[in-house]
């Protein structure tokens, strides 16, 4: 069950309008290795991984990034909320706004819509947990490009917190790996 | 950033102690210290988020926070408003 809070994980600053920036941004939210992907990801393996860890860690590193999605979501509203359609078409943009102004949308910066093709579960906890240690070391790459990509500072320093975060996720998932196998050995033994 | 928005951050440091306490006791159950600060932040965090409510209306929903009268959950500034 899942309760909200009216308050983002993270402060927010964004410096000025910047659409090109918020397109960049949207790979984050319905791309790839974006936080919808790694929710979604989490929270759907943990039915079937063994170990209370497992299933604690998913859910609540589940519940993490959909508090992610809304730090991605708040920069790219506030990035292009004050943005007219002349401001699109001058971006090169003027596509986007065709399809829904500036509404947001889970697809990523190509304009390519969310797919449950981005994520997996295998039932077997050792493919499960390498496939999520492998997601966070995507999500921090794609950081990493974005901080490159980016010259707002308020903008830079979220995602610098995001990608923290994503390092942080991996060494846990990589914990929760080594309680899953010795649970395993722990059964071929009894 | 005005005092609302000031209490907020306040909120997000206390919280953000205690998501990565939560994280770190998922796989170190036995952690007694961890575990002790958690219940440290936990308790500094209600009492925070009593008086931000006191003042400013519910932080959660279904039932998680009271709201004065009329129905405060309503308020903004909804978090992606929120200009830190």
């Amino acid at each position: 069950m899942w309760i909200y809070e009216k308050k983002l994980q993270y402060p927010v600053r964004v410096g000025c309008t910047n659409l090109k920036l918020a397109q960049y941004l949207f790979t984050q939210y319905g791309g790839p290795d974006g936080e919808l992907s790694a929710a979604l990801r989490y929270l759907n393996q943990r039915y079937t991984i063994p170990t209370n860890e497992a299933k604690a860690l998913l859910t609540d590193i589940g519940t993490e990034e959909l508090a992610h999605v809304e730090v991605i979501t708040t920069m790219i509203y506030q990035l292009t909320k004050d943005a007219t359609a002349e401001d699109f078409k001058r971006a090169g943009m003027g596509d986007f706004y065709a399809i829904r102004d500036g509404a947001l949308f889970y697809s990523d910066s190509n304009g390519v819509p969310w797919t449950a093709a981005y994520i997996q579960a295998t039932s077997d906890p050792i493919t499960d947990l390498h496939e999520d240690m492998a997601a966070e070391q995507k999500a921090r790459t794609v950081y990493e490009n974005l901080i490159k990509l980016s010259d707002d500072t308020g903008v830079i320093d979220t995602l610098k917190f995001l990608r923290e975060r994503e390092v942080v996720h991996y060494q846990r998932f990589g914990e929760a790996l080594r309680i899953v196998q010795e649970y395993q050995q722990q059964k071929k033994i009894f | 950033m005005n005092d609302q928005l000031a209490f907020l951050n306040r909120l997000q440091q206390v919280e953000f102690a205690l998501v990565e306490l939560q994280l770190f006791l998922d796989t170190h159950k036995d952690d007694q210290r961890a575990l002790m600060e958690f219940n440290q932040y936990s308790k500094q965090l209600e009492m925070l988020k009593k008086q931000y409510e006191l003042q400013y209306g519910p932080l959660l929903n279904f039932g998680f926070s009271p709201s004065q009268y009329p129905w405060r959950w309503l308020e903004g500034p909804w978090p992606w408003e929120q200009v830190f």
